[in-house]
C-alpha cells in the first residue's frame, strides 16, 4: 500500500527542488492530492504538467494508487 | 464487440461531439465523485455535452487511455481535444476559462457553488452508454 511519503519521494526525485505536498486523502492510501510546485513546469500546459507528474508513476496509476489529484504551478505563479 | 471496434467508436465519439466526457456512471448517476464533480460542472455551465459511461467494459477504459495518454478517469474532450481529467477541469471551471473554451457565458457569481451539485440541473447529455453495450 503506497504511502503519501512514498508517493512525496518519488516526486522529489523526479523533480529536484520541487516544492511537495502529498495528503493521502482518505486513510486508505489509494487516493492522494499532490500540489506541487517545480521550475520544470514553466512553459507547460496543465495536460503537459500533469502528465509530467503522472509519467513518474506509469502503471501505478488506476493500480495501487487508484486515484492521485494534482495541482500543479512554478514558482513564479502566485494562486 | 472487437477492441478496434471500441476504439474506433470511442474515436467517433470524441470527434463528433463539441464536447465528450468519458465518466465513471452517468450524469445523472455518477459512480465515482471526481466524475460527479466535472459532470456537475458542465451541467452548471448549462452546455450540452455527451457522456459515456466506461464501467460497463473495462476494455473501454484500455482503449481511452491508449488514444489520449492520460491515465485516470474522468477525462473531458472538446473539439476532439484532451482538455483534462477532474482537477483541470475543476481549475478552468473556477477561471471562466472552461466557459470560454466551450463558448458559453460564465455563470454569475453567486450562481456558482465552490463544488458543484450533483443534482445541478440537467441539460439533456446525450446518453451514449448504451451503445457500447
Amino acid at each position: 500500500m503506497p504511502r503519501a511519503e512514498e508517493l512525496n519521494d518519488r516526486i522529489v526525485a523526479a523533480l529536484p527542488g520541487a516544492d511537495v505536498a502529498v495528503d493521502d486523502l482518505t486513510g486508505g492510501g489509494d487516493h492522494f492530492r499532490a500540489e506541487v510546485v517545480s521550475e520544470r513546469f514553466d512553459g507547460l500546459s496543465r495536460i503537459e504538467r500533469h502528465r509530467l507528474v503522472y509519467d513518474i508513476f506509469g502503471s501505478d496509476i488506476g493500480g495501487p494508487i487508484h486515484a492521485l489529484s494534482l495541482k500543479t504551478s512554478t514558482p513564479g505563479e502566485t494562486r | 464487440m472487437t477492441n478496434d471496434e471500441i476504439r474506433s467508436f470511442i474515436q467517433g465519439a470524441i470527434d463528433e461531439n463539441h464536447a465528450m466526457l468519458f465518466m465513471k456512471g452517468t450524469p445523472d448517476e455518477p459512480r465515482c465523485g471526481f466524475s460527479a464533480r466535472t459532470s456537475a460542472a458542465l451541467n452548471t455551465l448549462g452546455v450540452q455535452y455527451a457522456a459515456l459511461d466506461i464501467l460497463p467494459d473495462p476494455r473501454i477504459r484500455e482503449e481511452l487511455s491508449g488514444i489520449s495518454n492520460w491515465p485516470t478517469i474522468p477525462q473531458l474532450f472538446v473539439d476532439g481535444k484532451l482538455v483534462g481529467g477532474c482537477d483541470i477541469a475543476m481549475e478552468m471551471f473556477e477561471s471562466g476559462e472552461l466557459a470560454d473554451l466551450l463558448g458559453v457565458e460564465q455563470p454569475a457569481e453567486e450562481d456558482v457553488p465552490d463544488a458543484p451539485a450533483v443534482d445541478a440541473p440537467q441539460t439533456a447529455p446525450i446518453g451514449l452508454e448504451n451503445r457500447l453495450g
